[in-house]
């Protein structure tokens, strides 16, 4: 070992390469995670999946969009029942429109048609809207669960979670 | 009162039939309209008849749009290109008649020359026009820049970009899959399988009507009724809530069409036997699944052993070629079928399996 000034022997280099390897897989795996982080979005504005929808007497008969644009639910109260039907058309996930002069919903994408009930009857949806879970709090409040859908073609729209008897 | 007729008539369940028998003409008599006393006369009457459509102020309003600019193009390309092969096709079957040679075959036409610098040098040149063409349209076409995207509200009507609008107007009659994913899907592999189904070497290097006479009406009908003219429909003719409305209908957010669709099943099980829909899924769609494997299973054994035109092919492609060709011409077949019996019947889907997202 003369000239060891200048030289490594085996053990020295070894435990540069460990250390460097370390390293280098701990750079390598902090920006994967940063990577992966990124592909998440920073601000979610989706619509939350639970929410409050005020008390049963704050509705009058027919179609209520106040809830509409921040939660994607329309409050239908028709025949006794008061339903959270989504605003999603089942034939493209369009948003349809509600036309009060006509009673139904129409869809701006393929002109899909939906009565009050959310029942489709002209272009092409297969199937009508979808009902959320609706409940009422113990405080008198209505609270909604889009986490949970009731689909009538299934016959699951007289489930007791998909309405209130108001 | 013109643009009242023209309005009425724009109606798919009358312009899909006069497009379609126009295409037919256009094919029966392509000599006439290949001629180039034709082409004259059509440009000469059609500059006064758009100076006229422009002229009016709801017409106007859609085709400023800057997204519908190049319609205009696609519009003026595809009606100078058809009638260019036409023109070219006359003219060689005409020589081909005589006896003669197509004019590509001619000495004159046949010498060769090398690739570098010919090509390659024209081909430089079309670079350099496109992209100046692209940055000048960038330049005086400013893309439409909207608020933020909202996941609850959608715009009236919503449209696709220009070329998807034929697309989008297909799924107005077929279940999101079926012209979603397998459609589109069948088309791509179908335009991929044409050189392996179509071997037939008539027609290489030369135009031709005559000797390619189903290869050419059938591309043709697929690309210019069932894409071109959907696409016209899609841009001109549908406004908000997706209604029709003619090219000169003011876009009323109010009008009413009574569309009541229903299915198949409905139509026999409720309005003809007056009984009411079986429980049983496969028993109430079971004359939409017998019908559809009747279309895609029957038919074409049907066309290969009755017809004579069938027996021909059959014999000139061979079985596999053959059952390939007609799974993927019935299919194509299949919308212009869907769209007549949704207009005249308001039928809806000859098989409706919500509970199984399965719809034809």
């Amino acid at each position: 070992m003369s000239d060891s000034k200048n030289s490594l022997n085996r053990r020295e280099f070894f435990s540069y390469l460990t250390v460097g390897w370390v390293m280098f897989s701990a750079a390598l795996a902090g920006l994967g995670s940063l990577a992966f982080r990124f592909s998440y979005p920073n601000v979610n504005f989706d619509p939350e999946m639970e929410f409050l929808a005020g008390t049963p007497g704050d509705y009058a008969a027919g179609v209520d969009e106040r809830y509409k644009n921040a939660f994607g639910v329309w409050m239908v109260k028709a025949e006794g029942r008061l339903v959270a039907l989504s605003n999603i058309c089942t034939h493209l996930g369009c948003i349809p429109t509600w036309l009060p002069s006509e009673l139904k919903f129409k869809c701006p994408c393929h002109g899909s048609g939906y009565y009050m009930s959310g029942v489709n009857f002209e272009g092409p949806a297969p199937r009508p809207l979808e009902r959320y879970r609706i409940s009422l709090q113990p405080d008198g409040k209505i609270k909604v669960d889009k986490t949970k859908v009731f689909r009538a073609e299934k016959g699951e729209w007289d489930n007791p979670d998909a309405f209130l008897t108001v | 009162m013109l643009k009242a007729l023209i309005n009425q008539l724009a109606d798919p369940i009358i312009s899909f039939p006069i497009a379609t028998l126009a295409f037919w003409w256009m094919i029966k008599y392509y000599r006439f309209f290949g001629s180039k006393k034709f082409g004259m006369w059509a440009l000469i009457v059609s500059i006064p008849v758009v100076a006229w459509f422009f002229a009016d102020p709801n017409f106007y309003l859609i085709i400023k749009t800057p997204d519908n600019v190049p319609i205009g193009i696609l519009l003026i390309l595809v009606c100078f290109f058809t009638w260019f092969s036409l023109h070219k096709a006359a003219v060689n079957d005409e020589r081909i008649e005589q006896g003669l040679v197509p004019i590509e075959a001619l000495p004159e036409n046949r010498e060769k020359v090398w690739s570098w610098p010919n090509l390659v040098y024209t081909e430089l040149f079309a670079i350099i026009a496109c992209t100046a063409f692209l940055v000048i349209w960038a330049i005086i076409f400013k893309a439409p820049l909207e608020e933020p995207a909202n996941p609850t509200w959608a715009p009236n009507p919503a449209k696709a970009p220009w070329y998807f609008l034929g697309l989008q107007e297909m799924l107005v009659y077929f279940d999101p899959w079926m012209a979603g994913v397998v459609l589109p899907g069948l088309v791509v592999a179908g335009l991929i399988a044409i050189p392996y189904i179509d071997t037939n070497p008539k027609g290489n290097g030369y135009f031709t009507f005559m000797e390619r006479k189903w290869a050419i009406i059938s591309f043709l009908y697929g690309w210019l009724v069932l894409w071109v003219y959907l696409i016209i429909v899609g841009v001109f003719f549908r406004g908000p809530n997706w209604t029709f409305y003619g090219p000169f209908e003011y876009w009323d957010l109010h009008k009413v069409v009574a569309e009541y669709n229903i299915n198949l099943s409905e139509f026999i099980w409720i309005k003809g036997l007056g009984i009411g829909m079986p429980k049983n899924l496969i028993l109430r769609e079971i004359f939409g699944i017998l019908l559809t494997f009747a279309y895609v299973g029957i038919i074409p054994v049907w066309v290969a052993k009755a017809t004579k035109i069938g027996r021909k092919f059959y014999e000139d492609m061979g079985s596999i070629r053959y059952y390939i060709f007609m799974f993927l011409f019935i299919t194509m077949m299949s919308l212009p079928i869907k769209m007549v019996l949704r207009w005249l019947f308001s039928l809806k889907y000859i098989v409706a399996l919500p509970e199984w997202e399965l719809n034809l």
